[in-house]
């Protein structure tokens, strides 16, 4: 019954071999085999935008795909983003305006908001919120977070 | 020792800045401590076989091809835990007359919701332990349901508990003055509604985890748990498991939002406990969000008739409703479920002069899933229950909105004082908070505005709430009627070797910013750089004895106690550096990590006094015993609650083609007291204002008649994104409360309290002209199309 299958991919940098229960998705595959929490399950299909990370350069809901499909591929989750200082600019905007409260929501709104800002987006407020409409959080009520992503853009923080 | 109060002035302070949250950077790199981010040696993984049935007698239920499923470690049926665990009844006694039946973790012979756990599995992980649950096979005996809250007092309806022989749980009337007489006036106008409120629920982005730990050697149990209030559920664990208090431990590390949703007393939570303890080995139990929709607590699910009368001169001349919420089949343990309904009573206009009023609540027990206190306990129902009526009414008799609450609301200088209900109230400042938002928002322009706008079909409104929150709770809230619910909470503060402080609070951390209002008090009144200051709190082992952080008592309650042991620890430390130095305490004082005479001449560093203290002591006199550690607890003893207030509003855009509400603005002007952290509290009423207008404009619990949930996943249950949320407004008045030397009230529930009722008479503002209105919440483009007459 149980059904594995051998995968290689490059995570954070690193290269990673496992043998993956093929049902299993990549955010639980990150989670439970390789210990980075960081990336959180929200609602397990697609909707709440918490496990957002990268996968060879574009953001995706790592409830949406499963590790089997990351064979071969490049993936990057919060703590990568962290290390790498891809996200120090707008973590530090996130600290000054207090975008996060209890931070489940944080590694998916930063993921998102990379997405957003690394493609050139502008700070408009309206354009940001749309970006960011896929990513739930129940604390902040947004401003705070479009206040961050407008602070980077504009050149506000550096890091 | 100089009065506290003069510190805030003192260079390198931090009460009343806008101190970013220290933890907010672990976070924001992915180091979040989440219970379900937490991996034990030996640990097993908990799923659940859940009632698909509202109201059933459970005939049979095999387990047997499950107890073969891969992986499966136990699979246990509500017969076999129960002789692990103590029923549980959510009974209080200061709650007069409120009745609710025993609890099981797992239903025995029936089921009484939908979602109710029937039977665990246990497996090597969770997705093993689904798949034995799909292998389950429960036979039901359906029974007749009463998922209706209006017609479950009806003779003909199912009792669920028979015994009581109705589904009456808890009934209150207030009767103040003689509303009868003033309705009867002829100098009065009248108006009448019909307030709906839908069942809604928190939606915590993380759902609810849990992992028990239980060693056998030591008859301990170690419980990591997202929630609230770890002290209430050390008693909890240790009165229905049959364990010693202080052999159970509770940890509440990272928290991914609670809102009173974690707070309470679930069916598989206390299974999970059971788990570890029959197994001797760690078991976790993480919620999938079909299982948060089905049995997290739902919240609201009211319908109130109300009725206010006016003068001429908009004076209200007297308020009357009633008011019946649904419950579910029982009362939650151990906060009750008669609390929310209670609240609605105590605070529906207590912001105005009213000598008459009328209120009575019947709480009903019902098929679904159990309602229990959410941020905001039953604020939003009397919030819109009053302002609602009062700007109907003014409209009724030609007055702005405005202009009828100057003349009703509270004067400033009128306290302290009563509500028409009995709440005792100080320090409010209603007529300040309403000029303040009335500028801030220009109003008169937008008045203009939205004239101009109407002759061109645009359909704007503009609506208002003058509101109170119930902040800093005594034991009058719960202690009272016998819950384990502490109303008082503790500080530590030490001071170690290097200078720097360690601080332990009974309070607790969900993303409010608890931790860093506790740092900035105790660094600001000790004398320390904020760096220099550790926190822990979330764990009763570590922790003085408290309440945790429900309320919004964290930083009025915990942040006085914190005040008070830093100022006790300040003077300890000055004894000690008095002798060091040959000089009074009352000349010295601490700056920034050092000893100092008053005049900021330093004069030893706090590691010098402290190693002296500690690896020294050889040079301290034989009769200086001193103490670099303090603890001070702190509880309201002059009020039952310290209430604040605020004036919001709410601009809103109705098409009246497809029924959509758009928010175009909302300002809140808040009086918390002393603001501690403006950016943190400016959060906290942004955050709160977003989860009011959910609850105004889109969430709802939807039932089917025979009591199936419809909307169990995030895609159905709308919540409110990024997109839809308007920028919010917030100004502060601060009016500090006398029951503390730090003055704070609480903060983090007043949006969500204020929000419904602004957005109400915003969208009922928009719909007048055209000879329509709607006071059903969430007002879904469905409803205000019916409202309108287009479908
Ligand atoms: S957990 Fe993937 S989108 Fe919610
Ligand atoms: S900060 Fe809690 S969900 Fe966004």
């Amino acid at each position: 019954m149980k059904q594995t299958a051998q995968i290689s991919l490059t995570v954070n940098g690193e290269t990673v071999e496992a043998d993956v229960p093929v049902r299993r998705n990549l955010v639980d595959f990150l989670r439970q085999d390789l210990g980075l929490t960081g990336s959180h399950v929200g609602c397990e299909h697609g909707v709440c935008g918490a496990c957002t990370l990268e996968v060879d350069g574009r953001m995706v809901r790592g409830c949406l795909m499963l590790a089997v499909q990351a064979n071969g591929a490049n993936v990057t989750t919060v703590e990568g983003l962290a290390d790498s200082g891809r996200s120090a600019a707008l973590r530090q905007s996130f600290m000054a305006r207090n975008a996060l409260q209890c931070g489940f929501c944080t590694p998916g709104m930063l993921a998102s908001a990379i997405e957003y800002i690394e493609a050139g987006g502008a700070s408009d407020r309206n354009a940001i919120r749309e970006h960011l409409s896929g990513n739930y959080c129940r604390c902040t009520g947004y401003q705070a977070i479009v206040d961050a992503v407008c602070d980077v853009i504009d050149g506000r923080v550096s890091a | 020792m100089t009065n506290p109060l003069t510190l805030y002035d003192r260079p390198n302070s931090y009460i009343g800045h806008s101190v970013p949250r220290p933890d907010a950077r672990r976070l924001s790199e992915g180091r979040g401590r989440f219970v379900d981010d937490k991996v034990l040696p030996r640990m097993v993984h908990a799923a659940f076989v859940r009632s698909d049935m509202a109201h059933a007698r459970i005939t049979s239920i095999d387990i047997s091809d499950a107890k073969n499923s891969p992986g499966v470690i136990a699979v246990w049926t509500g017969a076999d835990l129960a002789p692990h665990v103590e029923p549980y009844v959510g009974v209080l006694s200061h709650l007069a007359g409120l009745r609710s039946a025993p609890q099981m973790p797992l239903a025995d012979d029936v089921a009484r919701w939908q979602g109710e756990p029937l039977a665990m599995i246990v497996a090597t992980s969770r997705a093993l332990a689904e798949d034995a649950v799909a292998l389950v096979t429960v036979e039901y005996e359906e029974l007749p349901a009463a998922c209706d809250m209006e017609t479950a007092l009806d003779p003909d309806a199912p009792v669920i508990h028979q015994e009581f022989g109705s589904n009456l749980a808890w009934e209150r009337t207030v009767d103040v003055g003689d509303t009868k007489a003033a309705f009867s006036r002829t100098d009065v106008t009248l108006v009448e509604r019909e307030l709906r409120f839908g069942r809604h629920t928190g939606v915590t982005l993380e759902a609810r985890a849990a992992i028990a730990d239980f060693d056998p050697s030591e008859d301990h149990l170690t419980f990591h748990y997202s929630g609230q209030a770890p002290h209430m559920m050390q008693f909890i664990f240790a009165k229905h498991l049959g364990l010693a208090e202080e052999n159970v431990r509770i940890i509440a590390e990272d928290v991914g939002g609670s809102f009173g949703i974690k707070i309470h007393t679930y069916g598989d939570e206390i299974a999970t406990a059971i788990a570890s303890r029959l197994l001797k080995r760690p078991v976790k139990f993480v919620a999938d969000r079909h299982e948060s929709f089905l049995t997290d607590i739902h919240a609201r699910d009211h319908v109130v008739h109300g009725k206010m009368a006016v003068t001429q001169d908009g004076q209200i001349a007297a308020l009357a409703f009633d008011d019946v919420t649904g419950i579910g089949p029982f009362s939650m343990y151990p906060r009750t479920s008669a609390i929310e309904a209670n609240q609605v009573l105590n605070l529906t206009g207590a912001p105005y002069d009213i000598e008459n009023y009328h209120a009575r609540a019947r709480v009903v027990f019902q098929n679904k899933n159990m309602m229990c206190q959410y941020r905001a306990v039953g604020h939003p129902i009397a919030m819109a229950i009053c302002d609602g009526l009062l700007e109907d009414a003014a409209a009724a008799i030609g007055l702005d909105p405005v202009e009828i609450r100057r003349r009703n609301l509270m004067r400033d200088d009128s306290y302290p004082r009563a509500s028409a209900s009995g709440m005792k109230l100080d320090d409010l400042s209603h007529q300040k908070a309403l000029e303040r938002l009335v500028d801030m928002m220009r109003y008169e322009a937008l008045r203009e505005d939205q004239a101009r706008l109407r002759n061109e079909g645009v359909f704007r409104g503009i609506g208002f709430c003058s509101m109170v929150e119930v902040t800093n709770p005594s034991p009058m809230f719960y202690g009272i009627g016998g819950a384990p619910i502490a109303s008082q909470d503790g500080a530590t503060i030490r001071l170690d070797a290097g200078g720097g402080i360690q601080v332990s609070s009974s309070v607790t951390e969900q993303g409010q910013g608890t931790n860093t209002i506790l740092a900035q008090i105790a660094a600001d009144i000790f004398g320390v750089d904020l760096d220099r200051v550790r926190i822990k709190t979330g764990d009763t082992e570590v922790t003085p004895y408290g309440g945790g952080t429900w309320a919004s008592r964290g930083a009025g309650i915990g942040g006085e106690a914190m005040l008070q042991a830093a100022v006790a620890l300040k003077e300890q430390v000055l004894d000690v550096a008095a002798v060091i130095l040959q000089a009074k305490p009352d000349d010295l004082d601490i700056k920034a990590g050092k000893i100092t005479d008053t005049d900021g001449t330093e004069r030893m560093d706090l590691s010098d006094l402290a190693r002296t203290v500690y690896y020294r002591g050889n040079e301290l006199p034989s009769d200086l015993k001193p103490e670099l550690i303090a603890t001070r607890h702190y509880r309201v003893t002059d009020f039952p609650f310290v209430f604040t207030n605020g004036a919001m509003a709410a601009h809103v855009e109705v098409d009246t083609d497809t029924g959509i509400i758009r928010v175009l603005d909302f300002w809140a002007v808040e009086d918390c007291g002393r603001v501690l952290n403006p950016l943190l509290v400016d959060e906290q009423i942004r955050g709160g204002v977003v989860q009011g207008i959910g609850g105004a404009l889109y969430e709802e619990c939807l039932y089917s008649e025979d009591g199936q949930m419809l909307n169990t996943t995030m895609a159905d249950y709308l919540v409110p994104m990024s997109a839809e949320m308007p920028d919010i407004h917030v100004a502060h008045i601060e009016t500090p409360t006398k029951t503390s030397v730090l003055g704070a009230k609480g903060a983090g529930e007043a949006g969500t309290g204020g929000a419904p009722g602004a957005i109400l008479n915003a969208v009922n503002d928009a719909l007048r002209p055209l000879n329509s209105s709607l006071w059903q919440m969430p007002m879904t483009p469905e409803r205000v199309l019916k409202a309108l007459g287009k479908v």
